[in-house]
């Protein structure tokens, strides 16, 4: 394989901002902090020596939680904030779409705002003429373009900067969670671009918290958090990644007003402080063998509890689950259990069915009443340390997930 | 220059464009604002200060200095106070797009020039139609005007740099600017200063050495009539040059320290 050149190389960059302890947004309180020798600001580091290489027709995406510098780097990225230590490289025109509705001018029409806008992009009136009938189909406002655009309607308006920026022939395009602009009927036409611009060799970073968008249009992904590259790679596996750091959060919520030096596995707690599934055999299996696996977890309060577990099939990204049993079905849920203690339960699986594939079992803890749909998670094991298994059989193909095939009638 | 690359001059005429397109929106007759609002303010200032208070009685064609003085003045005084607030109201687009910032204060400059174009115009039919006669001297009119922008453009860029952090700046910039009119010879005639009108006196001499006093006495000097009193006329030599190297002195200095603080812009604002 020949190798791709790079389109946006980002180089140990690492930004802080000072934050003011108080406002100095004028000279007074300036004069009087200097001469108190008052410093007026903390320091916050944002991100913190970030490296990553982002290839020419990549479809690159960026995740993390509020607050954990991702839109920093998305400014970093598109020159508007300066890295304080590294650099960042740029092959080709890039175009960003940050926010919503940059430069537009509410005084000046539709057609206006598009020349104004792509001026600001970069781009010449010779240039915006060419694109411009293919920017107003898509954003299907032709009717409406020698309006002025105070008169739009605020779906309008995004629909037009939307389709500014992606109809913009840059080299790379950078966007920030913009999936949920427009009705639903623009949301499929953008998906239908973004699909088709995946195949189309054009580079694109998107930055988003919708995990299915990451793994629907991106071949890599990046994760960070407190300003931290934590993830990077597969778009399956940092997505896996998303969801599990933002179970943790939630426990740390739980945690909080208990002893604090006791510490709980992920998916653990006070009132859970046990849950386990532990494979009964060994790890790699064939079509002739029984899965079988134990379900352990404690509680310490009395409350009617059970476990649905899922198994979902890492192969494919890891995203269905192929088979959900346990504690909750049809949305009811069913106790195991009303009392505190241990509860134990061996589930067995015959692999018949299944071609080669790696699988996971994870699951979770309920507690609930026997009203549809009334019942909560209070205990998990997620991807994080759910246990592995994986078929291998003699014929050695992975195949589709299952064996079982229909036949063609004559 | 680097700020002249072809993204760059796209980007100034789409906001000169913008500007000028936006400047009469909604008004009845658009346009020709532009030059009815000159002429009616011209015709003001004429009947106040050369009718009713009689400044400058006894200098030729005084009525045409005092209009082409305040059509300078209207000048630079756009030019600093748009070009001060220019970064900041533009915050918005800064932080979501990277750009040339030096482009924002030229976009504002060039606004500018376009005005003062129309009321030169406006000033020459009138001095015209006052009697006025040009000579040759018209021709150091354009370097005249650029040394007025190179001035204009250098505080702008040092306003609009503090004003990113210092929004105390506009009231305090406000009241420099009526104080510094004043101090410039502009509604009343550089004789007012001297002794009984003929005797130079030492603080005519530190007055004149400021470059708009110097830029619009040459000016008039050059385009109205030579009994207007320059720089160089009443300072020595050896100090005379003073206010001409200040403007690109100030110009180049307000770029740099512009250049090295626009990076930081987008986080400040």
């Amino acid at each position: 394989m020949t190798k791709k050149n790079i389109a946006v190389k980002i180089d140990h960059v690492s930004k802080s901002f000072k934050l003011p302890t108080e406002s100095s947004n004028s000279l007074r309180t300036t004069l009087v902090n200097r001469l108190k020798g008052i410093k007026g600001y903390t320091e916050q580091h944002v991100l913190k020596d970030i490296s990553f290489e982002v290839e020419e027709g990549d479809f690159f995406g960026i995740v993390g939680r509020n607050g954990s510098g991702k839109s920093t780097l998305l400014k970093i990225i598109s020159q508007i904030y300066m890295p304080e230590k590294g650099q960042v490289l740029v092959n080709g025109k890039l175009v960003s779409f940050i926010e919503l509705g940059v430069g537009f001018n509410p005084e000046l029409t539709g057609k206006e705002n598009v020349y104004l806008n792509g001026a600001m992009l970069g781009f010449s009136v010779e240039e915006i003429d060419t694109m411009y009938d293919d920017i107003v189909d898509f954003a299907e406002l032709s009717d409406f373009m020698n309006q002025k655009l105070k008169n739009y309607s605020s779906g309008m308006q995004v629909r037009l900067a939307f389709s500014v920026a992606i109809k913009a022939q840059g080299d790379v395009l950078v966007l920030d969670e913009v999936l949920a602009v427009g009705d639903e009927a623009f949301q499929r036409k953008c998906n239908d671009y973004f699909m088709e611009r995946r195949k189309s060799g054009k580079t694109t970073i998107l930055v988003t918290h919708d995990m299915g968008a990451v793994q629907k249009y991106c071949n890599k992904a990046l994760m960070i958090k407190d300003g931290e590259v934590i993830a990077n790679g597969e778009p399956s596996a940092v997505a896996a990644k998303y969801r599990a750091a933002n179970f943790e959060v939630t426990d740390h919520h739980k945690a909080s007003g208990d002893d604090s030096n006791v510490t709980y596995l992920p998916g653990t707690n006070a009132e859970v402080p046990r849950v386990e599934i532990n494979l009964l055999t060994k790890d790699v299996l064939s079509r002739d063998d029984v899965l079988k696996f134990e379900i352990i977890y404690e509680t310490v309060v009395d409350m009617p509890t059970g476990f649905g577990f899922s198994i979902i099939d890492l192969t494919s990204g890891g995203q269905f689950s192929i088979i959900d049993d346990g504690a909750v079905q049809q949305n009811i849920f069913t106790p195991w259990s009303n009392k505190k203690g241990i509860v134990k339960k061996v589930y067995e699986l015959p692999l018949r069915a299944f071609n080669n594939r790696d699988f996971m079992i994870v699951g979770s803890v309920f507690t609930g009443t026997d009203m549809i749909g009334d019942f909560k998670q209070i205990g998990y094991i997620f991807t994080d340390r759910g246990p592995r298994f994986f078929v291998r059989n003699e014929d050695g193909v992975s195949g589709p997930l299952l064996v079982e095939k229909g036949q063609f009638l004559d | 220059m680097k700020f002249f690359d072809k993204k760059n001059k796209i980007l100034l005429n789409e906001l000169i464009k913008t500007d000028f397109k936006l400047r009469y929106q909604g008004s009845a007759i658009g346009y020709l604002w532009s030059i009815l609002k000159p002429v009616l303010l011209f015709l003001v200032l004429y009947v106040v200060f050369v009718r009713f208070l009689r400044f400058g009685a006894g200098v030729p064609h005084f009525a045409v200095a005092l209009l082409l003085g305040m059509t300078v003045w209207n000048f630079f005084s756009e030019v600093t106070n748009m070009g001060m607030i220019s970064i900041v109201s533009r915050g918005d687009l800064m932080r979501k797009i990277s750009f040339s910032k030096p482009i924002i204060i030229f976009s504002v400059t060039a606004n500018a020039l376009i005005n003062f174009g129309i009321n030169l115009i406006v000033v020459l039919a009138f001095a015209l139609v006052n009697g006025v006669r040009f000579t040759p001297k018209i021709l150091f009119l354009p370097f005249l005007t650029v040394e007025l922008i190179l001035l204009s453009v250098g505080i702008a860029f040092l306003l609009a740099t503090l004003f990113v952090k210092y929004r105390d700046l506009g009231p305090v910039w406000e009241v420099f600017l009526q104080a510094f009119m004043y101090a410039t010879p502009i509604i009343y005639p550089v004789t007012m200063l001297f002794t009984n009108g003929v005797g130079v006196t030492w603080y005519a001499r530190i007055l004149m050495l400021n470059p708009m006093a110097q830029i619009i006495q040459d000016l008039r000097y050059t385009l109205i009539d030579p009994v207007n009193i320059t720089t160089w006329q009443i300072v020595p030599m050896s100090v005379a040059w003073v206010p001409y190297i200040l403007s690109p002195i100030i110009f180049m200095f307000g770029l740099t320290v512009f250049n090295k603080q626009s990076d930081k812009f987008a986080e400040i604002i």
